[in-house]
């Protein structure tokens, strides 16, 4: 931390240090009473309900790493997710002596070199052209997952076996496999946690906020946005691979820019450059597709999520989050 | 029969045609982003269902209304660009002073909006709009048979693009225009009513959008869906070429169809994602585009 331009190497005031120091206990509280309900909530709710929840969650927390720190919209996700997904679903399928976490290894791998050939191609654009480049192509990607024989075409990969975690513990229990999602999500979480508050972060931030500045700086934007787009690209790809491993499928869906779409959603309705908004994000979009399926209005699904899309950007653009930490600040401070 | 690389001369052309009027149809719609853009600054992505209404209005107001192909052809561009002002001064204009990545997601939200509500009333699976009388058939040039109504399509797209080229850089209104897209502040602070302008300028654009539309309902089945793909397909178009030019939006979009339909020719497998890959061969080689100003 003491690297980076903002904090000066003189000694702070201690009144100062006492308040960091006590914020820095309350939030460390708040993440311990966090992972408590995550351990508890499998005897809670139905825990493939929550598995699905802590993946999106973990590709939302991916995207926002990107969005809500080094401020670039990438509208071509779903590639990631989806190329985690396939990858770790045509090994298991094909290679049954595989465990589990080799398998969402590679997909991770893969989806973290798509990462940095995206990274490398789409960075030399800024603003809404980058979001038009990634847009174009997560559907090049998706137009060779239709056409490749590997990814099953449209019918998608299924069957995919969970198998054993290290070749010991069984999966195929939901308990488990909830447990080692959970895992999975808290590690992820706490890459993401650990880039924004590095000096990293720090720079990320100061290319959001003013990229000339940056360059003027001499940080070497370039590589720093590239870094983020590959730490990003990465941890999608892990949540596309956790996926396929906890509903043994993987499809087009999870390629189609619908999905890109969708984990914009989640991260601006939870808060955009919050930690805690995609989770929130993904938790709510998640149930109310749960519950809307379940309901008459099953089919107007996409044009709810649209509706919701509309009044985040026209009146609630922090996210509930993000307004919430506002009105924290306003009423508290 | 005369062999092109190993084709026949009739395919070749056969293709070559029905990649013109696809890159006839990349052309209007690039054109209208580039329009909008140049103004609101924000990426309508609403276009595609835009363009999707345009030919609904004419599906639905042939079945219903009675009203032809001609009268739709004027009347749909009007009314969906109506429609589309509407959505300025209601919606855009309330984010017109943040980032312009609001727009491209508020224009997201609509986009799903549109796309889902006819989903519901008509499905996926796509109706079929009758090609009017006089441009049935085709013309057997002798080398080839031009189906009448894609040669119609090729030269009305090509006369709008002539249009809008002209009103933008030889009329009044569009020196307004072209001045705003440099500065509107300046221009507000020179009495021109700057509001009314973006708003008639993003009617105008989706109105090139339903123009298009009503022009593809009888070459393609008309369904909610049609409006999307086209419209990453027309991204990547405009990544490439550039927002900077109307000719360089006409150029790029009639290049591209025709290299598409080339590659039905020659690798039938390729001919979804050729686009794509010169978008990347363009951003490897030329970052700001073909057409580009700004790096």
């Amino acid at each position: 931390m003491t690297t980076t331009p903002t904090t000066s190497a003189a000694p702070l005031p201690s009144a100062v240090q006492e308040r960091q120091r006590r914020a820095k206990l309350r939030r460390n509280m708040f993440y311990l009473a966090l992972l408590a309900v995550g351990l508890v909530a499998p005897f809670v709710a139905y825990p493939v309900f929550l598995m699905k929840i802590l993946c999106f969650a973990l590709f939302a927390c991916a995207f926002n790493l990107l969005l809500g720190y080094a401020g670039l919209l990438s509208f071509g996700h779903a590639a990631f997710l989806a190329t985690g997904g396939y990858v770790t679903g045509y090994l298991l399928a094909s290679y049954p002596g595989l465990t589990p976490e080799l398998g969402i290894l590679a997909g991770t791998f893969m989806a973290t070199l798509l990462g940095a050939l995206f990274g490398v191609l789409s960075i030399r654009r800024q603003g809404i052209y980058f979001a038009m480049v990634t847009l174009a192509l997560a559907q090049l990607m998706f137009f060779v997952f239709v056409q490749s024989s590997f990814t099953g075409g449209e019918d998608g990969l299924h069957g995919v076996p969970r198998g054993h975690l290290f070749g010991m513990i069984d999966l195929s229990s939901n308990l488990a496999m909830y447990y080692f999602v959970f895992a999975v999500f808290v590690f992820g979480f706490a890459v993401i946690q650990r880039a924004v508050h590095s000096p990293f972060g720090q720079v990320l931030k100061a290319i959001r906020e003013n990229e000339p500045r940056a360059v003027s700086l001499g940080y070497n934007v370039d590589a720093y946005k590239l870094l983020a787009f590959v730490l990003s690209a990465a941890l999608a790809g892990l949540a596309g691979s956790t996926k396929t491993v906890v509903f043994q499928l993987a499809s087009l869906t999870d390629a189609h820019w619908h999905m890109s779409g969708e984990v914009i959603l989640m991260t601006l309705l939870g808060g955009v450059g919050t930690l805690l908004g995609p989770l929130m994000g993904a938790g709510l979009v998640v149930s109310l597709q749960h519950l809307l399926a379940q309901s008459p209005l099953g089919n107007w699904v996409s044009v709810i999520l649209g509706i919701i899309f509309v009044v985040c950007v026209l009146s609630f653009r922090s996210g509930i989050i993000g307004e919430l930490s506002k009105m924290y600040r306003k009423n508290f401070k | 029969m005369t062999m092109i690389f190993g084709v026949p001369m009739a395919v070749f052309m056969g293709q070559l045609t029905l990649g013109l009027v696809n890159g006839a149809f990349y052309a209007l719609l690039s054109l209208g982003l580039a329009v909008i853009f140049g103004l609101l600054k924000i990426v309508n992505f609403a276009h595609g269902a835009q363009y999707m209404l345009g030919a609904f209005a004419a599906l639905l107001g042939f079945r219903y209304l009675g009203i032809n192909y001609w009268l739709a052809l004027i009347l749909v561009p009007l009314v969906v660009g109506g429609f589309g002002m509407l959505m300025e001064r209601f919606l855009l204009r309330r984010i017109a002073h943040l980032d312009h990545l609001y727009g491209l997601l508020l224009t997201f939200g609509l986009a799903l909006i549109f796309e889902g509500t006819l989903i519901n009333f008509f499905g996926v699976s796509g109706a079929r709009y009758a090609t009017p009388e006089i441009l049935q058939g085709g013309l057997n040039l002798g080398f080839m048979f031009l189906p009448t109504y894609r040669a119609w399509v090729l030269v009305a797209a090509l006369a709008m693009c002539l249009f809008t080229w002209f009103m933008i850089e030889r009329t009044r209104l569009g020196a307004y225009l072209r001045a705003g897209t440099e500065n509107s502040q300046l221009m507000q602070a020179f009495g021109v009513n700057v509001p009314l302008l973006i708003t008639l300028t993003y009617g105008f654009g989706v109105g090139l959008a339903a123009f298009a539309g009503v022009l593809a309902a009888p070459l393609y089945p008309v369904s909610p869906t049609m409006g999307s793909s086209l419209l990453i397909v027309v991204f990547a178009v405009v990544v490439i070429g550039g927002m900077g030019s109307i000719l360089g939006a006409i150029i790029t979009g009639l290049g591209m169809g025709i290299i598409e339909g080339l590659t039905k020719v020659y690798y039938p497998e390729a001919s979804n994602t050729v686009i794509f890959l010169v978008m990347i061969l363009v951003l490897m080689l030329r970052p700001a585009g073909l057409f580009g100003k700004e790096a």
